[in-house]
Parts: structure tokens; sequence; C-alpha cells
């Protein structure tokens, strides 16, 4: 087994957050303490409703921002202590493909000038010829035709527009894809195109993903491992067979509840949460999860459950015993 | 059926507008004539841009249009003719010069200071606001008090101040103009800076390695070109103007230059007896300024920046 190619070790992302110009600073916590690896050619998929710091996650993943405090690792050589030289380098070996493909693409530049602009910073040695037949390769590989190479992004459509930006993501041969909710903006048919085109590229470079996204079936297409975060902590890590067969932590199950089904005959056991996602400024004391868990009981509110090796899972679960069982609620019963 | 092969006008037209250009050339030239269709559909636009081009063409061919000499004027036989005098169309000054040339040569004096004060200003104030917006902070907060210093005074005042200091002489009228007019353009490029700036394609070329000043020279600035161009058209009439109250004040063209505000200022003594003078001059003045204003309206329409992005 080769090292992982992005290690992530107690990543944490606050922010100050002014209240004007006589009351104190507060801290926002957007991530706290998270904790991963990604192997190449594996897809780690991050979950959680908004304001989870799913996003603040990729900005640090992607050196968009530095992380407050914690490593990131990547190829086994710390971000944070890295020179110049092998910063640069190891930029180019993170790119992220953003939500928005109408935002992504500078509606001024042709197609072919945004795919070799990466090439045009990095790779001072190319030729034009050269960087034009990189374009119209890493085009081939996204199916986009040669003649697209001419057009400017307002003649293609949204899913068109995402292999564009996949295509300019992909042209510098990153490791590391950060996809940050790469198609939910996209409609469903399109959807799948691209993530097909996903699936392929990861085999074909052996790209290691971080899959952002809050629609759990698409994680459920892509995912090898699933990470559940809930106010900039990571609640429940696992593969995904393991997470979609047999959830632990109570968010996990309410969220997987949430998604529905086509199937009228199966019986419909929503669980449903109650109350708003509670400030990330003033998260609540003890598990944050508290206020709206199910199965809350007497240790919840005064003291955090850690993220844990329980069973086959990591979870941060006072109902979830040593052997990854639940020991409360419904599900335990079952 | 209605796919028969379409005529040649329309096969162009469906060249230019195709979706699927097969060339740079016809991307490029299908976009112009987007842009050529928005503002062609705007008469009054088209209105001003005719009378720019006019004023382009005789400014060019001043030495052919021009039936008298600009400075000479005949003393003796020709002071003050009214207009409509054989030979003398729009009649003649107190130093018997044939107004109609003067208002033809003067057509290059004006071109000449609108031309030079938006080649120069405009580009300041560009890279002042595109450099103050993106790289914020202090350089931003140092950038803009600059800005809001020259903004601070009204402008005919400080070109005035300007003007005097350097002296009197259209290419000092330039320089004082320029200096006066850049600052509303920083303001703009800065304002269409902080939109942009923020944006996903920015993040991704900046995640590319691309250098800051790259990022401003190559996805900035071009963003901040569109509204730019209309707001210097729209600003000319308002040079034009400063510069015809410079003359006006003696500040800028010196005698016999046939500069269109100091043929007012010359005119003014006898405004109430000889009327033409003064007037012709300002009639001048006024249609040049509209036209401006005009195309910048028209240009505004068409070229709004938001348009690539539906």
């Amino acid at each position: 087994m080769s090292a992982p190619v992005l290690h992530a070790d107690n990543l944490a992302r606050h922010y100050r957050v002014s209240r004007g110009l006589f009351a104190s600073e507060l801290t926002l916590k957007a991530v706290d303490g998270v904790s991963f690896t990604l192997d190449a050619g594996k897809t780690l998929a991050v979950v959680g409703e908004s304001g989870c710091g799913k996003s603040t996650l990729a900005r640090l993943v992607t050196m968009i921002e530095p992380p407050t405090s914690g490593s990131l690792a990547i190829d086994g050589i710390d971000v944070a202590t890295a020179g110049g030289a092998a910063r640069r380098r190891l930029r180019s070996d993170v790119q992220i493909v953003f939500q928005n493909p109408y935002g992504s693409l500078n509606p001024r530049q042709k197609i072919g000038a945004i795919l070799e602009e990466p090439l045009a910073i990095n790779r001072p040695g190319m030729g034009a010829a050269e960087r034009r037949e990189a374009a119209l390769e890493m085009m081939r590989y996204v199916g986009l035709r040669p003649e697209h190479y001419d057009r400017y992004p307002h003649m293609f459509s949204g899913g068109q527009r995402q292999r564009i930006a996949i295509a300019r993501a992909l042209m510098l041969r990153p490791r590391i894809l950060v996809l940050d909710e790469p198609v939910s903006a996209l409609d469903l048919s399109v959807q799948a195109q691209v993530l097909n085109i996903l699936v392929d590229l990861q085999a074909e470079f052996q790209l290691a993903y971080l899959f952002i996204s809050h629609s759990l079936s698409v994680v459920r297409h892509m995912a090898d491992e699933v990470m559940v975060m809930y106010l900039g902590r990571v609640v429940e890590h696992a593969t995904r067979d393991a997470l979609f067969g047999e959830p632990r932590h109570p968010y996990t199950r309410a969220l997987l509840s949430a998604t529905p089904v086509a199937d009228p005959d199966r019986a419909r056991n929503r669980m449903k949460l109650e109350g708003e996602l509670p400030s990330p400024i003033n998260p609540p004391a003890g598990c944050a999860f508290h206020p709206r868990c199910p199965i809350v009981f007497e240790p919840c509110p005064r003291q955090r459950p850690a993220l844990e090796q329980k069973g086959d899972v990591r979870v941060a679960c006072f109902a979830v015993d040593r052997a990854g069982r639940v020991t409360r609620g419904a599900s335990a019963a079952a | 059926m209605s796919a028969l092969p379409a005529a040649p006008r329309q096969g162009r037209r469906a060249w230019l507008l195709s979706n699927s250009p097969a060339s740079r050339l016809q991307a490029r030239l299908g976009r112009a004539y987007m842009v050529w269709l928005r503002f062609s559909a705007n008469g009054l636009a088209v209105a001003g841009l005719a009378i720019i081009l006019l004023l382009v063409l005789v400014a060019i061919f001043a030495g052919l249009l021009a039936p008298h000499s600009p400075t000479l004027g005949d003393l003796a036989g020709a002071r003050l003719l009214p207009p409509g005098t054989p030979g003398y169309l729009l009649g003649t000054d107190d130093q018997g010069r044939d107004i109609l040339s003067r208002l033809i040569y003067g057509s290059r004096l004006t071109l000449f200071v609108v031309v030079l004060v938006a080649v120069i200003a405009a580009p300041v104030g560009l890279l002042v606001g595109t450099v103050a917006g993106y790289a914020g902070g202090w350089l931003d907060a140092v950038l803009m008090r600059i800005t809001d210093i020259f903004l601070a005074f009204p402008k005919l005042v400080l070109a005035l101040a300007f003007a005097a200091a350097l002296g009197p002489g259209i290419e000092n009228a330039v320089i004082a103009i320029a200096i006066t007019s850049w600052p509303p353009y920083a303001r703009i490029a800065r304002a269409e800076t902080l939109t942009v700036r923020n944006s996903d394609y920015i993040a991704a070329v900046r995640l590319v390695g691309a250098s800051p000043w790259r990022i401003v020279l190559r996805h900035v600035m071009p963003m901040c070109l569109s509204s730019l161009i209309v707001r210097v058209t729209l600003d000319m009439a308002g040079i034009i103007l400063t510069a015809a109250g410079l003359g006006f004040l003696g500040l800028g063209a010196q005698p016999p230059t046939p500069e269109w505000g100091a043929m007012i200022a010359s005119g003014r003594r006898f405004i109430l007896d000889q009327w033409w003078v003064a007037t012709m001059p300002g009639i001048a003045i006024f249609v040049v300024s509209l036209g401006f204003n005009l195309l910048g309206d028209g240009l505004r329409d068409a070229l709004d920046p938001k348009e690539g992005a539906q």
C-alpha cells in the first residue's frame, strides 16, 4: 500500500467575527479538529447540511486559505513548511471544481485560453502549439469536440461548462481534485453524465477525490468513504457500505432517512430533526448535536464525545458502544 | 421548405450569429456583430455615432473643406459679416475671419483634446482602480484617499488651478483636464474589480499559481473595460466643455488658434449686435457634446458587461 496522497491532521479554521467597535471579537469555528487521509484513486465524500464547514474544508485543502491550526500534508510534504518551489508544485497537485459552472469560467476568455492558462503559468518551457495540443487532448477526455476550442463560455450549457471546469482543473495533472458540490447546480440528467466522466477520469489519472456534497444519492454513487460533518466537526467517518448499511450517529441516520427513496411500498420510517442548525459562533455545550438529537441522554449536554474507532467506523456519539452498536433509541431495538 | 439555400445576405448573417464558429475570426466577428445589432437598434445612438464620425471626417479633411484660412482674415472688407453672406456661410468675426473655416479647423483641436485626455486619464484610472480593488488593505485605502482628494474639488476649478500653474496653452490644458478626470475612472474600475475579485474563475486562476499582476492585467482589467469605455465616452462631452471653459477664460488655446471656447470668449464683446460670432462655436460645442453623450448611452446599452453571463 502506498502512502496516502493527502493527510490532514486536526485541521481547524477559525474566523474572527467583529461585532462592531465596542464589543469584543468572537471566534467562529468553521472547521474544528478534522483529520482524515485520502489515497490515490479513492473518493472521500464530505456530507452535511449548509454551514457545517464543508466548503471551508475545501478551501483549506486547496490552500486558498491557511488553516488556523493542524497540519496538511500532500504526498508527505507538509504544506505549512514547504518553501516557494515545493509550494508551487503542491499547488498544482490540488485543484478544485466549483459548484456553479456559470461563475467559474471567465466570460471573456475562449475555452482554449481558459484551458491553456494553467500551462502558460506553470510550464514556461511549453510552446503555444504544445499547449494547444494538451488542451485539445483534455477536451477529448471530458467529451468536448475540437471545434469548442474557439468558443466562449456563454455558448455552452451548464453540463458542458462543468466539463470545461473539470478539464481546466486537470490541465496540470493534479493528484487531488476537490469537487465542491460539482453537480448540484445541474439538471438530473446532466448530473449522471458529469459523474460518469468523473469516474472515468479517476480511473484514467488515478485521482483522489475530495467530494463535497449534500446529495446522499450522489455520494452513494461516487464515494469509497464518507465523512459526515456537523458544525465544523466530523461526527461519523466510515466506508460507504458501512455508513449506508448501518448508520450509527443519530445525525447520519436523520440525514439518510431524509433521502427520498423511489419505492412506494417501503415503510417510511422518517426521523425528523427538530429546530435549526445552531449558530457556529456559539455552539451548544457538550455534544454540538444534543439540542436536536432524538436519543439525547445524561452525558450529552455536559461532555463532548470524541471521534473514536468503534467497530468498523469512526463515530463521535455516547450512544454507540465499543463494538459500534447503537445502544439507545429506535434502531437499537430494531 | 424553408431549408432552401439562404440568400447571401442572410447567409452572412447566419455565419456571424452562428453558435458554432469554425474559426477564431468568426467567433470574434460574431461577438462584434452582436454588439453592433444591439447598438444599431437604438436610433439616437446611431445619430450620436454619425455626429462623431462627421467630426472625425471634418477634422481629417479640414484643409479641403475650409473655404478660407482659419487665422488670416480680411480686415478691410469682411469684418463682422452676418451669416449667409456670399462666401461666408456662417459670417465672419471681428478680425474678418470666416467662422465656418475656424469651426472646421477647431474640430481638430477638440478631437486632439478629447482623445489625449481619454488616452492619459483612462489608463491611469483603470490601473489605480483595479490595483486598489484587487489588493485591498492599506494600498486600497491610500489609493482611494488620493482619489477622494482629487474628487473633492470641482473639476473646472481644479483644472483652472493646474492650467494657471502650468501656464496657458492647449497642451497644458490637456494635462490639467487629464489630471482632474481620472478619479471617477478609478472609482468605477475599483467597484467593478470588487465584484469580480471574489468570483470563482479568479479563485481558479489563483489556484493554478497566477501572479497578482497577471490576474489584474488579464482577468480583472478586461472585465472593467466596457463600463470604463462607456464612462469615458459619456465624459467626453464634459471634457469638451472643460476645454472650452479653459479656452474661454484664456487658459486654454491661445489666439489666433481657432479653439471653440476661445472663439466664444472673443465673440462675447458683441454678442448683442453680432450674435453669430459667439453663437456658431456654441452650437458646434453643443452638437458635439450631444453626439458624445448619445454615443455613450448607446454603448452602455450595447456593451452591458453582464451580457456574457446570461
